[in-house]
């Protein structure tokens, strides 16, 4: 099921959430809405969902009117960032809900329970209730819990925000594996870049309650938008009005040709690469980024004098019409 | 449907009230309440019961502070035992404190018809607010503010006085506000053991009960009017408090 | 001293006093410790406990079978039935009431909630005798529905009805206010969840809300009974005082002191207290119960 949500706005009290928003999510893709909180990316899902009526614009999931539509009649899976697991109900009667809500026969249900439990690596733990299980399980027996009633659209929450970073980087690749199995849509919300690049096919960046920039993971690394996007999908040095990421800095030998001398002030081993925090000649630090190999090849240290050159970094100009920065250079 | 059922019991019932006791008009009011015997019912009532509920402030933080600090056998007894005032039928605490404390007292002391019993009565009654008020408050409050407070030379009265009594005051201040609604307004335990005398050891719901008895319907009103203010107020105190404190405790 | 972190050390006294010499600050801590409590435990003695225990001795130092005859009495059965009888009729109005009312005031939103809190907490903070005079104002004969409810032949004050109603009044508040917390905690989360699966919105209360607070509202029925089994105030302006029509429990145990029958009431005094010990054994199993399925 495509889904479209066209000119959403939303406000509560004065702070506006959403406004006029326009997303469009192809039909069995995996999408992720990222941006800083406050951008208004769950106020979007949520609105998509049913759990949020917006003041104005419209929903449609499957080319039908969803907009006035309550969110149990949507369709729709949806995974909650603290899991809103029923306490009181074993992992297997948590899953059943939805079925047993739509009074399915007692096989089926038992059936269905048992298979998607498989799914998710959770069978044995049947009997067990939510306060017995690890956060990574509660999700997945949340995920588990959505897809039992066959929605045609599944949507997350933050759904890795509670969890600790290891589990986090399990549930991830296996989100994207599930996708590959089930193809059903899927949109998430996260403000973790790194998440998002990862497992989704295309990326809705938002802030401040409007959409930057649509756009495969490649795409908003190598073509941003605008000064946010840039900054928002990676690492980048601002050098006056121009932008340029680290592992563009060029560590060279020797002197001629565009270069400048560089000051190393800090060398950061981050296991597989190495940040090298350099003080240009104006007083300006930049950070540069290397490969472990090339680190060890420079022999770099600290008080290490190096030559640099800084090819031509992206200048960002205001937008007719408005005043966020909006790409322009190489 | 709840709106119904709620204006069936409280809201027309104390429009009724107050319909009744401003019947004759501000001056009448003020004639019922300052009439000799209505006077003196209220002014024992609100006197012993800022008394009542001072002791309590004292030993209710006392008890609480043993309760949810000290270990001893059959603690967890003693705490249970506390909401027996709570759940005990007034009229019953009224007979067992005359049982230990009337004419027949085993003990010899016998505080019938005096207003000392209008005193033992109501803190027997209102025994339970202020402990279970500040218990739970108690039993959160960061131990490590404590020991912080150890740490930096304080000795133990002046980490009391400094640290845990200022984080417990809102909660004191609660158990007060709900004793003191609750001494205001009790009946059945002062029925037996005080005698009913006017002027003497009459509680003002005792008052009002009487001025029912003798179909005295606007004496009634009036002076049920004044405890209803009394009440209003310390509902309102208790929002207060429970406002300020979600904004300063965290 | 050496100069290591305060922090690393957890003094079992505090500090000032280890200076002191360790022993003599642990005697003092455990003199005043054990000061306090003889202070606190005294008190509950001279208050509460000792009273409690003689009437139960005195109830039975005439024997059992005093008591047991006591209670056979015939207006000694009327009235605890009919106490239970009034409960078993304010209770469940309470429970339904309370439960609405507190997911109106917790999940609603609509202006006016302060007051529909404060009228909620009203018959809490007010004198029984202050609730009957109002009844007695509004149903009475010559009260605001007076003329319109004897028109219609139905009795309210002086009579089981109002009994009733004098009783649900004052135990209005319990449900209410033991069940909003606990539906505070709980969050909206499961309930969205619910709807996402199709739940409508009896399905998602019956289903979901509802157990998940069942204990506040388990405690607040425990509370609300207590309460409308031993009223006595409200119900004695309201009944009339019939023997053996209407008089509760709490009635009868007045009744029989002043016609000087003490064992009559101290029996039905000690059957009210026993009720009492239940519903502190209730209350004291429910928290701690409640508090351990606290976790997640």
């Amino acid at each position: 099921m495509a889904i479209e949500a066209r000119n959403i706005s939303k406000r509560f009290g004065t702070f506006v959430a959403l406004d006029d928003v326009s997303v469009t999510v192809k039909d069995g893709s995996l999408t992720a809405l990222l941006g800083p909180s406050g951008s208004g990316k769950s106020t979007l899902l949520r609105v998509i969902a049913g759990l949020e009526t917006p003041d104005g614009g419209r929903v449609l999931i499957g080319g039908q009117e969803m907009t006035d539509a309550p969110a149990r009649n949507r369709g729709v899976g949806f995974v909650f960032q603290h899991y809103a697991a029923f306490k009181h109900m074993t992992v297997h009667d948590n899953v059943a809900f939805g079925l047993k809500v739509r009074r399915r026969p007692k096989a089926e249900i038992e059936e269905r329970v048992s298979e998607l439990l498989k799914l998710v690596r959770l069978d044995g733990l049947s009997g067990r209730y939510p306060s017995q299980l690890s956060g990574g399980q509660l999700q997945r027996m949340a995920l588990a819990r959505a897809l039992a009633v066959r929605p045609q659209v599944l949507l997350l929450d933050e759904p890795f925000g509670a969890l600790d970073v290891q589990v986090r980087a399990e549930l991830r690749g296996w989100l994207r594996r599930l996708h590959d199995e089930i193809h059903v849509t899927t949109i998430f919300v996260t403000h973790d870049q790194e998440e998002a690049m990862e497992v989704a096919e295309q990326i809705v960046v938002m802030n401040s309650g409007r959409v930057e920039q649509t756009g495969s993971p490649r795409e908003l690394y190598e073509n941003p938008s605008s000064e946010f996007v840039m900054s928002f999908i990676g690492p980048v040095n601002r050098i006056g009005n121009a932008y340029l990421r680290p592992h563009d800095v060029q560590i060279v030998p020797e002197y001629g040709g565009n270069t400048t001398e560089a000051l190393v002030k800090r060398v950061v081993h981050l296991g597989f690469e190495v940040r090298v925090e350099l003080t240009l000649p104006d007083g300006r630090e930049i950070s540069a980024q290397v490969t472990r190999a090339s680190a060890h090849e420079l022999e770099l240290e600290e008080g290490q004098i190096l030559t640099v050159r800084l090819p031509s970094a992206r200048v960002f100009e205001p937008a007719p019409g408005s005043d966020a920065p909006v790409a322009s250079g190489a | 449907m709840l709106g119904i059922y709620l204006s069936a019991l409280v809201l027309l019932p104390i429009a009724a009230l107050t319909s009744e006791a401003g019947k004759g008009g501000l001056g009448a009011f003020w004639r019922e309440i300052t009439s000799p015997q209505a006077l003196a019912a209220i002014k024992l009532t609100l006197g012993v019961s800022v008394v009542v509920v001072a002791v309590n402030a004292v030993f209710g933080t006392l008890l609480a502070w043993v309760l949810v600090r000290d270990e001893f056998p059959g603690k967890r007894a003693v705490n249970a035992l506390i909401d027996l005032p709570f759940a005990l039928p007034t009229i019953v605490a009224g007979l067992v404190l005359l049982s230990l404390y009337g004419p027949k007292s085993p003990v010899g002391v016998n505080v019938a018809f005096t207003r000392a019993s209008v005193a033992l009565a109501l803190l027997f009654v209102t025994l339970p607010f202020v402990v279970r008020s500040v218990q739970p408050v108690l039993h959160e409050l960061d131990v490590s503010m404590e020991e912080a407070a150890a740490s930096l030379g304080a000795g133990p009265f002046t980490t009391v006085r400094k640290i845990v009594l200022p984080n417990l005051t809102p909660a004191i201040v609660s158990g007060i506000a709900l004793s003191f609604a609750r001494a205001v307004g009790e009946f059945g335990s002062l029925v037996l053991i005080t005698g009913n005398l006017p002027f003497k050891t009459e509680a003002a719901s005792v008052y009002i009960f009487s001025q029912i008895q003798n179909e005295n319907l606007p004496a009634a009103a009036a002076v049920s009017f004044v405890l209803l203010l009394v009440a209003l107020a310390v509902l309102g105190a208790l929002t207060l408090i429970s406002r300020w404190s979600s904004k300063h405790v965290r | 001293m050496s100069a290591s972190a305060p922090h690393l050390q957890r003094p079992a006294v505090p500090l000032a006093l280890a200076r002191s010499g360790k022993e003599t600050g642990r005697r003092a801590a455990r003199a005043r410790r054990l000061g306090l409590r003889s202070v606190a435990l005294g008190y509950l003695a001279v208050l509460l406990i000792g009273p409690v225990a003689m009437i139960f001795y005195r109830t039975f130092e005439h024997g059992v079978g005093a008591v047991w005859t006591a209670l056979m009495a015939p207006n000694a059965q009327h009235a605890f039935w009919l106490s239970l009888e009034i409960a078993a009729i304010a209770v469940p109005l309470n429970t339904v009431f309370g439960i609405g009312a507190a997911l109106l005031l917790e999940r609603g939103r609509f202006r006016g909630r302060a007051v529909l809190g404060l009228l909620i907490d009203l018959p809490f903070a007010i004198s029984p005798v202050v609730v009957g005079l109002t009844l007695v104002l509004v149903y009475g004969k010559t009260g605001w529905l007076g003329g319109w409810l004897t028109e219609n032949g139905i009795q309210v004050i002086f009579s089981v009805p109002g009994m009733v109603l004098a009783t649900a009044v004052v135990s209005l508040p319990f449900v209410a206010r033991e069940t909003m917390p606990v539906l505070r905690e709980l969050g909206t989360d499961s309930e969205q969840a619910a709807a996402t699966l199709g739940a409508g919105p009896w399905q998602t209360f019956w289903r979901v809300t509802l157990p998940a607070i069942r204990w506040g509202v388990v405690y607040g029925v425990v509370l609300t009974t207590a309460r409308a089994l031993g009223e006595f105030g409200a119900v004695s302006i309201v009944s009339g005082r019939i023997e053996g029509q209407t008089q509760t429990l709490p009635l009868y145990v007045q009744d029989r002191f002043e016609n000087f029958d003490s064992t009559g009431a101290y029996a039905a005094a000690v059957v009210l207290a026993l009720l009492a010990f239940t519903t502190l054994v209730a209350m004291n199993l429910l928290t701690r119960r409640a508090r351990a399925r606290e976790a997640v």
